[in-house]
């Protein structure tokens, strides 16, 4: 290239305006291409987060719906006296609900006589819903009363077409063929049907032989504790944390240190704050088992570096122009800071938070080890003692449903995750609305 | 100077915060997998027919609820533990060391440990120990001789087996059942087929070969499961040919995908375990702590209520649910309710 007269023949393709030369066209295909790449990976992306929420509402849906018995049911005083003096008092509440029932079906004249047998296997676990009636409401005994109960498991997935008769082997103890011929008939007669699960929403675990009367409520209200420890006590310090770090401290190794540390503690599995609050919180500092207080503390300690990490950065994204403003015009470092940069780094904090907050909402591994997984089954009596006192949450909740063995539970957990997911999906539109109203552009 | 202020604060208000903790009111269980759905069934009729909160039950595997359960005596230890085995005398000792000196055993019933593969796949219905140790074992008996596991199918050493590739889901070692697995079914194959003589007679100590027997073979065809049973489910759901380990209770929920094997001609269910024909069986546990009773309320209560005849009897709802329950249960039932604990002489 050191000659510097050549002529038009030296260069191989002539210039033109009109043709397109080949190092362009190579040009224009490469970025066609790239452009499909890009198009392909959103198509991939959308096409697996079409399949994963239509698999999610076509599993969990069912778990809306229950299958009732749903009957008239008169309970005598001696009937009561006499439940109440068993040991196992629920069977006997179960018992005489069971042999009412039957005498009414055998009433209806629906088929030919039916055992009492055959309505326990259809009726799921009742006697806990009718004892707890009974004593809540003394002045009812004596009177009809009509009941919604739960049907049992195998009715439900009849039901809900997860079960077939075919399937039912002569050794099967649970239901056999001739209850199904009665569940049809009843099913036409009203007195079985169908109806939206409020239990789930509102309910409590149970045990594994009684998947009809399982809910998800108290899962939800331990989630929700937790997240209200984890906001209370990771938003401050977090906060406080990273305007120390960004605004006033000095620049030297032992920052430095603390910074690589935090950005270290963001990377860690989320099991080792699990093991660090079984040792810390349980077994040093005794504080209850299976309490949202010591879960929401264990995910404070999991959140901290992403409120820490995302502030630090929402705070740097303010220009410089508005600290050196405040300053210019006699504010103290704090009163710029406090009066003008951190009004305009708080959409930034509040995403941040949030997105953290979702992240510690999912967590199943700490909590299996300070005691959250597991069988829990009650709601907190006080506000307060609910914080220290045991309690579920929700993806320990849908863990354990999951690893159940009949069917029912594990639409259940599908059904927890549609919960779970509204839950995040709350949080997140607030995440939205909240940056809307704080945004601010220069 | 500074930070050792902060320190101090710190620590001050943390030693505040836990002054809150009050006491606990109710009874808190952990322990193994396979107890835990029964413990949740009686923690449920319990919460329904008692005053007292229900208990609280968590689960983790037989071995890492022993170690929480001695790991010392108070209200931040938990009450009872579930075991699908016995307490080890290593176990006994540790729990002593932490202060946990007094426990009572609690013998709750036996479960049946089944052999179960797809309800469409091969037609695996009879098994002997003799041929599970054949198909799993890393050393076995070929023409009289001890060689290297050479069996690729099952009907490699039994003709009346399919002709399908070699594929178990057995539980993890961190499992109550992998033990009476071992025992019951992979260590007697290992004496029926003459492996065991034969090893001695290769000049390993009596010990050496009875560890030897209960290994199993490791290049693929035999697969852990550390989760539960809903994991094997998954694995056989997805394998035609493979076949699973199961709880008795776990395959009755699930006769709809499942098809059980016999053992040794025997099929399984709640009469051939509890008259123990069927061979694959194990009780299961669960230990309290004496300490904790009268402490923790409704701890003696809920004790007393799980092993009753009306929850563990065997018209009870356990035994509905596939616990095969103990023809002893009465003995049970008056050590329970007279606090005997272990080793007090029996």
């Amino acid at each position: 290239m050191t000659d510097a007269n050549f002529t038009d023949k030296d260069i191989p393709n002539p210039r033109s305006l009109t043709k397109t030369e080949r190092r362009t066209k190579r040009r224009k295909a490469a970025e066609k291409r790239f452009r499909a790449y890009g198009l392909t990976a959103i198509l991939a992306g959308l096409t697996f987060l079409v399949i994963l929420v239509y698999s999610i509402i076509l599993n969990g849906l069912p778990a809306f719906q229950r299958t009732v018995v749903s009957i008239e049911f008169t309970l005598s005083a001696e009937q009561f006296k006499e439940a109440e003096a068993a040991l196992l008092k629920t069977r006997v509440y179960s018992n005489y609900f069971i042999t009412s029932f039957t005498d009414t079906v055998n009433g209806l004249g629906l088929s030919s006589e039916i055992s009492s047998d055959s309505i326990d296997r259809i009726v799921g676990k009742i006697g806990g819903t009718l004892r707890k009636f009974y004593r809540n409401n003394q002045d009812k005994v004596g009177q009809p009363i009509t009941f919604d109960l739960p049907a049992s498991s195998l009715v439900e997935r009849y039901f809900k077409e997860t079960f077939s008769r075919e399937s039912i082997s002569e050794s099967n103890r649970f239901i056999r063929a001739e209850d199904l011929d009665l569940v049809d008939a009843l099913a036409d007669a009203g007195i079985i049907r169908q109806e939206f699960n409020w239990l789930f929403i509102t309910g409590v675990d149970t045990g594994v032989d009684n998947p009809g009367g399982a809910g998800i409520g108290a899962a939800v209200l331990g989630s929700f504790m937790m997240m209200t420890v984890v906001l209370i006590l990771s938003l401050p310090v977090g906060v406080a944390a990273s305007i120390y770090l960004e605004e006033f401290a000095p620049k030297n190794w032992f920052t430095d240190f603390i910074e690589i540390n935090i950005s270290n503690l963001a990377a860690v599995p989320s099991i080792v704050f699990g093991i660090l609050g079984l040792a810390v919180f349980i077994q040093f500092m005794h504080f209850p088992q299976s309490a949202p207080l010591v879960g929401g503390m264990v995910l404070t300690l999991m959140t901290l570096p992403t409120i820490i990490i995302s502030t630090r950065a929402s705070l740097k994204a303010v220009p410089p122009s508005i600290r050196d403003a405040a300053l210019a015009v006699g504010a103290s470092k704090m009163q710029a800071v406090f009066h003008h940069v951190l009004p305009l780094a708080m959409p930034g904090i509040l995403t941040g938070t949030i997105i953290g907050l979702a992240q510690a909402l999912g967590e199943t591994a700490p909590l299996l080890l300070i005691g959250m997984v597991g069988f829990v089954a009650r709601y907190p009596e006080t506000i307060l003692g609910g914080f220290e006192g045991p309690n579920s949450a929700l993806p320990a909740q849908i863990f354990n449903w999951a690893s159940r063995s009949d069917a029912v539970f594990v639409e259940k957990a599908w059904g927890g995750i549609i919960i779970l997911l509204i839950f995040l999906l709350s949080m997140n539109i607030v995440a939205v609305l909240l940056r809307r109203r704080f945004e601010r552009r220069w | 100077m500074f930070y050792v202020k902060l320190l101090t604060s710190t620590l001050a208000s943390i030693a505040l915060s836990a002054t809150l903790a009050s006491a606990r009111d109710n009874v808190q269980v952990a322990g193994s997998s396979t107890v835990l759905p029964y413990a949740s069934i009686v923690a449920e009729i319990f919460g329904e027919n008692f005053d007292f909160p229900t208990p609280v039950v968590e689960s983790g595997g037989s071995s890492a609820g022993l170690k929480r359960f001695c790991a010392g005596v108070g209200e931040n230890t938990i009450d009872i533990t579930n075991a699908s085995r016995a307490i080890r005398a290593k176990e006994i000792k540790a729990c002593a060391e932490n202060g946990v000196t007094d426990i009572i055993e609690v013998r709750i019933g036996y479960d049946g440990i089944v052999f179960a593969s797809q309800i469409d796949g091969p037609k695996y219905d009879a098994f002997t120990p003799s041929d599970i140790f054949n198909a799993l074992a890393p050393k076995v008996m070929v023409g009289g001789k001890l060689v290297d596991n050479p069996h690729q199918k099952w009907s490699d050493f039994n003709g009346d087996l399919p002709s399908e590739e070699i594929l178990a889901f057995i539980p993890g070692t961190k499992h109550g059942t992998r033990e009476v697995f071992e025992e019951k079914v992979v260590a007697a194959g290992c004496e029926a087929t003459g492996a065991f003589q034969a090893m001695m007679d290769a000049g390993m100590s009596e010990d050496d070969a009875e560890d030897a027997c209960f290994e199993v073979r490791t290049d693929g065809k035999s697969v852990d499961i550390d989760g539960d049973y809903t994991e094997a489910l998954a694995r056989i759901d997805a394998n035609a040919s493979g076949i699973g380990v199961f709880g008795l209770a776990f395959y009755e929920n699930n006769t709809d995908k499942l098809k059980v094997a016999t053992m040794s001609g025997i099929s399984p269910s709640t009469e051939t375990i509890s008259t123990g024909t069927y061979p694959v069986s194990r009780p299961l546990f669960f230990y309290i702590k004496k300490a904790h009773i009268g402490v923790i309320p409704g701890l003696q209560e809920y004790a007393d209520f799980f092993i009753s005849n009306e929850i563990a009897g065997p018209d009870g709802p356990l035994a509905q649910y596939g616990l095969v329950s103990d023809p002893e249960l009465a003995k049970t039932q008056a050590a329970v309710s007279s606090g005997k604990t272990m080793g007090s002489g029996s």
